[in-house]
């Protein structure tokens, strides 16, 4: 079976028991993605974007609805979805070319048959070498592969784990605030870093972030996540999609995107929709502009007892 | 004098003067309550001479005995392999530990087990070992890997729970099979602080392999101080022990540097 779009989310519910009893966190997700689409999330802390990353990597299960992958339900973790963490996505005891290789290296041979055939694992394992040791150069980092990542600084390692990630050739790349961690200067770096590799692979990116300015430099569409909105109940639980458009201004944007005069203008839009508790829209007003959006509501939200599709 | 100094930087040459102070007050002190007990009496054997203590010293390690042996290094030898058989064993905690801390259900079948085990006294158990396994080789070498065993595991297990979850996502979604994650991830990760740990541990080692010495032995360096205690003999007692501390100082400094060269990756701020 394939499909148009390489991630979907269909009625999607997560709630999580606590002592309080059950919290719904993600309340009624659609989502269609497009291969190559550049998704940037938005929403305001504690609003489950963890969440649904994890629903999409598989280490969580909706507790209703489905999250496809490339027209299959997502089962857990597995090499077709890759992921860069804020920390801790290097593997601190290997260099940086091991890191990037791992997988290569897994894939071909397993635990024991690595000593089974050395011979030939040698020579596979050349050969990823030189693939790594490539596509490390590519990406300004010649002159490390040696190191250890506690050696690197935080914007290195980012880089590493993005290689590490991307040699993989994922389906989707998931990055779950990857650049929260950095100073300005390397942060404005990173981003150009992943736009860059963006351009020469066209991959599917899903980047997780809480700064609204990165969202929108970065993005080609843009989901805002949010628990503040409104709807014919009295009383609602869980966030929604509020924002699911393209962002303007063409994509990957030039630097200048940044000191350009509409950003403020659109800052503050998005900020509107429901970043802020003082701005929760009404669910007949989300701005879900962008073409492939798609929602069900129910009768009992929407007020006058329409449903749209 | 910077005694009370925080900041104080004292020099490389005035570090190892200081540090070998208190060995060299301590020896002071010995020649002179030996001098003065032999100015007493010329044959007291409770504080021995230098010179006896040597020539012990040198009768057990270069003159052969009755049995056509040289006695402290049969006795080395004999104690090395029951520590060392003992130490094989560890490889078993240390495995036990780090799929405890990984899989839940291994978790759930030991981890109670072993917490219970932790805290039975190994050395109350060293009768039932001897009238199970008789007073042979397997009881002493029983009695060391039960003495550490749940600590090694514990360890190793609380290391293993400790590797960030992300560590095990990112190890999936490279390909990796859960054992892959086990032994090509995580196993690596904490083997350095589990070798410091059995490190530290040797010690206890040594304890448990004196005491069943002490018991029941023919051979042995624990068994040869506990059979020339009869005699008074502190010119070998003295030498034994410093002989056994000795060994053990630099195991462990054997252990230290080995873990230091091979571990490179092993610094702060690593991830």
């Amino acid at each position: 079976m394939s499909s148009d779009f390489i991630l979907e989310f269909h009625d999607v519910y997560k709630s999580y028991d606590d002592l309080s009893g059950t919290k719904l966190v993600l309340n009624d997700i659609d989502l269609q993605v497009r291969k190559g689409e550049f998704i940037t999330l938005l929403g305001p802390s504690g609003c489950g974007k963890s969440t649904m990353l994890r629903l999409i990597l598989g280490s969580e299960k909706p507790s209703k609805g489905t999250v496809m992958i490339d027209g299959l339900p997502a089962e857990g973790p597995s090499r077709d979805r890759g992921i860069v963490y804020q920390k801790y996505s290097l593997f601190p005891h290997l260099t940086v070319l091991d890191n990037v290789i791992f997988g290569l290296d897994l894939e071909q041979f397993s635990q024991f048959s690595r000593y089974l055939q050395p011979a030939k694992y040698r020579r596979e394992r050349k050969k990823h070498q030189e693939r790594g040791a490539a596509m490390l150069e590519r990406m300004g980092l010649g002159h490390a592969l040696y190191k250890y990542p506690h050696q690197l600084s935080g914007g290195m390692r980012q880089r590493v784990a993005i290689a590490q990630a991307m040699i993989m050739e994922p389906k989707i790349l998931l990055m779950d605030e990857p650049f929260g961690a950095l100073d300005d200067n390397s942060r404005t770096d990173m981003q150009l870093f992943i736009l860059e590799q963006w351009e020469r692979t066209h991959m599917t990116v899903f980047f997780v972030t809480h700064d609204l300015v990165e969202a929108l430099f970065l993005g080609s569409r843009l989901l805002v996540l949010s628990q503040y909105y409104t709807t014919a109940k009295d009383h609602n639980e869980g966030s929604k999609i509020v924002t699911d458009r393209e962002v303007p201004g063409g994509f990957p944007k030039p630097t200048s995107f940044k000191n350009s005069p509409h950003l403020k203008e659109l800052l503050n839009e998005v900020r509107r929709s429901g970043l802020d508790p003082e701005f929760a829209r009404h669910i007949t007003e989300f701005d879900l502009s962008h073409r492939d959006a798609m929602r069900t509501v129910t009768p009992e939200e929407w007020g006058n007892g329409q449903k749209e599709q | 004098m910077g005694f009370f100094n925080l900041l104080a930087k004292p020099g490389p040459k005035m570090s190892w003067g200081l540090g070998l102070c208190l060995f060299l007050l301590a020896l002071i002190a010995y020649v002179a309550v030996a001098e003065s007990r032999h100015r007493e009496n010329p044959d007291d054997k409770v504080v021995p001479t230098f010179a006896k203590m040597v020539d012990g010293f040198y009768s057990v390690a270069f003159e052969k005995d009755r049995n056509e042996e040289y006695r402290l290094w049969v006795d080395t030898w004999a104690s090395f392999k029951r520590v060392g058989i003992a130490a094989l064993f560890l490889i078993f905690a240390v495995l036990l530990g780090l799929h405890m801390g990984l899989f839940p259900y291994w978790e759930s079948l030991f981890l109670k087990f072993m917490l219970f085990f932790d805290k039975v006294p190994a050395l109350a158990l060293l009768p039932i070992l001897f009238i199970a396994f008789g007073l042979g080789e397997t009881s002493k070498i029983a009695l060391i890997t039960i003495g550490v065993f749940p600590t090694i595991t514990l360890d190793t297990y609380l290391r293993a729970k400790n590797i960030a979850g992300e560590q095990i996502m990112k190890g999936l979604t490279l390909g990796a099979t859960h054992a892959e994650i086990a032994y090509r991830i995580v196993l690596p990760q904490i083997l350095p602080d589990v070798l410091d740990t059995i490190r530290l541990n040797f010690k206890a080692m040594i304890l448990f392999l004196i005491a069943a010495e002490a018991v029941s032995s023919d051979v042995g360096l624990g068994y040869r101080i506990f059979l020339v205690r009869r005699y008074l003999a502190m010119d070998i007692i003295i030498p034994y022990v410093i002989w056994i501390s000795l060994l053990a100082f630099l195991a462990d400094a054997g252990l230290r540097w080995f873990i230091q060269k091979k571990f490179r990756w092993r610094m702060q701020g690593a991830g």
